[in-house]
Formats: C-alpha cells, sequence, structure tokens
C-alpha cells in the first residue's frame, strides 16, 4: 500500500539553515546537506527546502545547495520560496530538486501553474496555499500568511487542481507555530473535494497529531519543522507510533 | 564499463547520474546514437509528459535505435512506460519492447499517486539483496498493466507490473535514485549484470 509520508522542512537563508537545529554528532547545524543527509537517514520520506533569502544575491545561493542535495542526498526533495517564473523552476529541476512549491505567484498569477504543469509535468509542482479561518471562512493569505485575499481555501484548492498542480501543501495560519495539532477538519474537506494528495502543515506538537492528520484529516503526508530540529519527535519513533495506530509508513 | 544515461531532454536526470556516483560509477550522458550503441549499459530516463518525449526520441532517432540494443537497457519511470507498447497518455504509441500497454489510474484513487509503496513478487536478478514489499518512491499517473515480464507488482487501487524484463531489458516504474538504500541496490544490480 501506499504509506503516509514525513517530511521535515528546512528554513533556509543565504544557502543555510536558519533556525536552531538540535542534533547531536552534527559538525555544522548550519549546513542544509548535511541535515539533509541525517534526515534521510532517520527514515524521512521527503525534504523540503524554504527559501527565505531577502536578497537577490542570497536567493542565487540556493542552486548551489540544491544541487549539492541533489548529489548526496537518496530520497525526493521539494524546493519553495521566491519562485514566481518556468525559467525559475528550470534552474532548479535542472540543478536536481524533484519538485518545486509556488505560492504567492500563483496567486498573483494562476496561468503560472498551467504553465508549469504543461512545461514540466504535474508531478513536480506542488502549490503551498496559507490560509487562516476568519470568522468561520478560510481565507487565503499571501506573504507567509500576513496578507489576506479573498480568495477561499477551498475554492483556491479546486482550482489549482484544475490548473494542473500535483499536490497541495496546505497550512494553517491558525494552528501553526502552537503545537496543538493540524487543522483536520479543514484537511478532510480538501482530501474529499479534491482527488490530489495534500500534505498537512501547522501545528504539529506531538505524535498523536500527526496520528490525527492522518486519520481524522485523512491527509496523504504530514510536513514539520521545529519538533524534528529540536529532536521533540524522532521519525522512527514517530513512525512506530503510526504504525501502531494502523497507519500504513515505511520503516 | 561505459554507462550512458540517455539524455534526450525529458526531466531531470541528472539524479541518476549522481545516484551512480554515490555508488563509485561514472556514466555520462548522451543522445548520440553511436555512444549509445557502444555503450556496455544503457539507462532511459524520462519525466514529463508521453508524447512529447516520443516526439523528442523520433528527433534524435533515438526510437529506432533502442529497441534493438542488445545490452542491458534500463528504463525508468517515463522510460519504462514508452518501452511498452502504447500509453494512454496522449494516445502515444510506444517502442513495443514489452508486449502491454500502459493505462491512466481512475478517479477512485488519488492521482497522481505519489510516495513510497511496496514492491511484491520479485522475479529477476535485478532485485538481488532486495526483500519482498521493501519500499520504492513512485510519482506518477500511468501504470503498465500485468503481463508476462512483469518482474515486480504493486497495488495501488489495482495491481500493476512495477517492473519489467525481457531479456537484456529491464524497466522499472519507481524512481531507484530516489528510492533510498534499496533503489541504490537495484541499481547496483543493474550494474554488476
Amino acid at each position: 500500500m501506499l504509506t503516509k509520508r514525513i517530511i521535515p522542512c528546512l528554513d533556509i537563508k543565504n544557502g543555510r539553515t536558519v533556525k536552531g537545529v538540535n542534533f547531536i554528532n552534527l559538525r555544522d547545524a548550519g549546513d542544509p546537506v548535511e541535515l539533509a543527509k541525517q534526515y534521510a537517514e532517520k527514515g524521512a520520506d521527503e525534504l523540503v527546502f524554504l527559501d527565505i533569502s531577502a536578497t537577490l544575491e542570497g536567493r542565487k545561493t540556493i542552486l548551489n545547495m540544491v544541487l549539492k542535495v541533489a548529489e548526496q542526498v537518496n530520497i525526493p526533495f521539494t524546493v519553495g520560496g521566491g519562485i514566481s517564473s518556468v525559467e525559475d523552476v528550470d534552474l532548479l529541476l535542472k540543478n536536481g530538486a524533484d519538485k518545486v512549491s509556488i505560492n504567492s505567484s500563483a496567486i498573483k498569477r494562476p496561468e503560472l501553474i498551467n504553465e508549469l504543469s504543461s512545461k514540466f509535468g504535474n508531478q513536480c509542482i506542488v502549490v503551498a496555499i496559507d490560509a487562516k479561518q476568519i470568522e468561520g471562512q478560510w481565507k487565503v493569505h499571501l506573504a507567509g500568511g500576513s496578507i489576506p485575499t479573498d480568495l477561499d481555501l477551498f475554492e483556491w484548492a479546486k482550482e489549482v487542481e484544475e490548473r494542473g498542480a500535483g499536490e497541495i501543501l496546505f497550512t494553517s495560519m491558525n494552528n501553526d507555530g502552537t503545537k496543538e495539532g493540524f487543522a483536520n477538519e479543514a484537511l478532510a474537506k480538501l482530501s474529499s473535494d479534491l482527488n490530489i494528495p495534500i500534505i498537512a502543515s501547522g501545528g504539529a506538537g506531538t505524535m498523536q497529531h500527526f496520528v490525527d492528520a492522518f486519520q481524522l484529516g485523512r491527509a496523504d503526508a504530514a510536513l514539520a519543522a521545529s519538533v524534528f530540529h529540536f529532536g521533540e519527535i524522532e521519525i522512527k519513533n514517530l513512525k512506530v507510533e503510526l504504525k501502531n495506530n494502523n497507519i500504513e509508513v515505511r520503516l | 564499463m561505459k554507462t550512458v544515461i540517455i539524455d534526450y531532454g525529458a526531466g531531470n536526470i541528472k539524479s541518476i547520474q549522481f545516484a551512480l556516483k554515490r555508488l563509485g560509477f561514472d556514466a555520462v550522458l548522451s543522445n548520440n546514437p553511436t555512444e549509445i550503441f557502444l555503450a556496455d549499459k544503457v539507462i532511459f530516463p524520462g519525466v514529463g509528459e508521453a508524447s512529447s518525449a516520443m516526439n523528442m526520441l523520433r528527433a534524435s532517432q533515438l526510437d529506432a535505435l533502442i529497441p534493438n540494443l542488445k545490452q542491458p537497457v534500463l528504463g525508468i519511470c517515463l522510460g519504462m512506460q514508452l518501452m511498452c507498447n502504447s500509453t494512454e497518455e496522449g494516445n502515444t504509441k510506444g517502442l513495443g519492447i514489452f508486449d502491454v500497454n500502459v493505462k491512466r489510474f481512475s478517479n477512485d484513487v488519488k492521482v497522481p499517486q505519489m510516495g513510497w509503496n511496496t514492491v511484491a513478487n520479485l522475479k529477476s536478478t535485478l532485485f538481488h539483496g532486495i526483500k519482498d514489499d521493501e519500499y520504492m518512491y513512485l510519482v506518477h499517473s500511468y501504470y503498465a498493466e500485468l503481463c508476462i515480464d512483469t518482474i515486480s507488482e504493486t497495488e495501488y487501487g489495482l495491481i500493476f507490473s512495477s517492473a519489467l524484463q525481457k531479456g537484456n531489458f529491464y524497466a522499472v516504474q519507481f524512481h531507484p535514485e530516489k528510492s533510498s538504500m534499496a533503489g541504490e541496490q537495484l541499481l547496483k544490480n543493474f550494474l554488476e549484470l
């Protein structure tokens, strides 16, 4: 059976990992390549690198990082952050990224999704959606969740699928950073509305939260950052716990 | 030993070259028919859309060459699908090496299938040292049906061929270059054939 995927997310600034990472036996906690290798060995199913560099100079370093990760890591990885054109994607894929994730640029110009999926295939186009529930309505937000739009999460997700996205990475701004669990109701609705895989993001604090994201939220994959980086949850232990709950995982 | 990865413009093939390098094998990327003909091992990759990939093969005159190769050939992902009779993707006629058709998954399952799934009923030396029900990484919307050349089965809504072999032609639907240690073992097996 197809397994549920566990995906650590690494924030990258100027080619280096940001936020503290608390691994033992790590020579350089800021080196994304070394971290990626460790995660692959620990049983991560995929990796996501999110480039949060603010400057053009900083962004340029991402290509070199992608190339090094592709050289040394034997699991798939997605690169997101600041991608706004066919050329951006072409360069990332040529340097060895398996998938790219777009967010604000798809909202600004939805045709970009069509262009990317017809040129590169829908399998490598992930559309990230940040949304916040305001007075019962899930509204899509821009720029890392700081700017609200008029878009309804479920309508936008449907459009994204129809335009050719291969996967949706849904982050609930209400849950992100709370460590109180994923937005399972919204996840379950996305999963039943759409016929492409959904990655849950935002809110992971305990192993039970992952169990819930898969069982209640019916997510296909779950993404988290700090609980993995600080060693609060070991991926191996998490997978054993999921297996004990009859959730199919790669062990 | 010379290994050639066929480079006909379809998708991210650097990952395969990197995976071979991690195993200590060098490989060259080429679309030159002579260089491919003379190689000891040939890898036929591919991601993207089937009909445009076939057009690119024709443009490099590789559609006639590949079915006549005598050395071990390994098709990966779309490469495997193009080695079959035909595919429903863009109603494309394939190379006809494997007498089987490629169909689209029904909407009873999420399409594309994306992630790790098991390979079972393993039947070839290609899987030497790889246990039944090992996990491999797959990303695809189309699948080859079961047939006499099936050497590995995977279930996703139905049971399909996740690997095929006929004589010197081998093909896998999954991405061995992205399938952790099990995938590396398979690539090593192929290179040591």
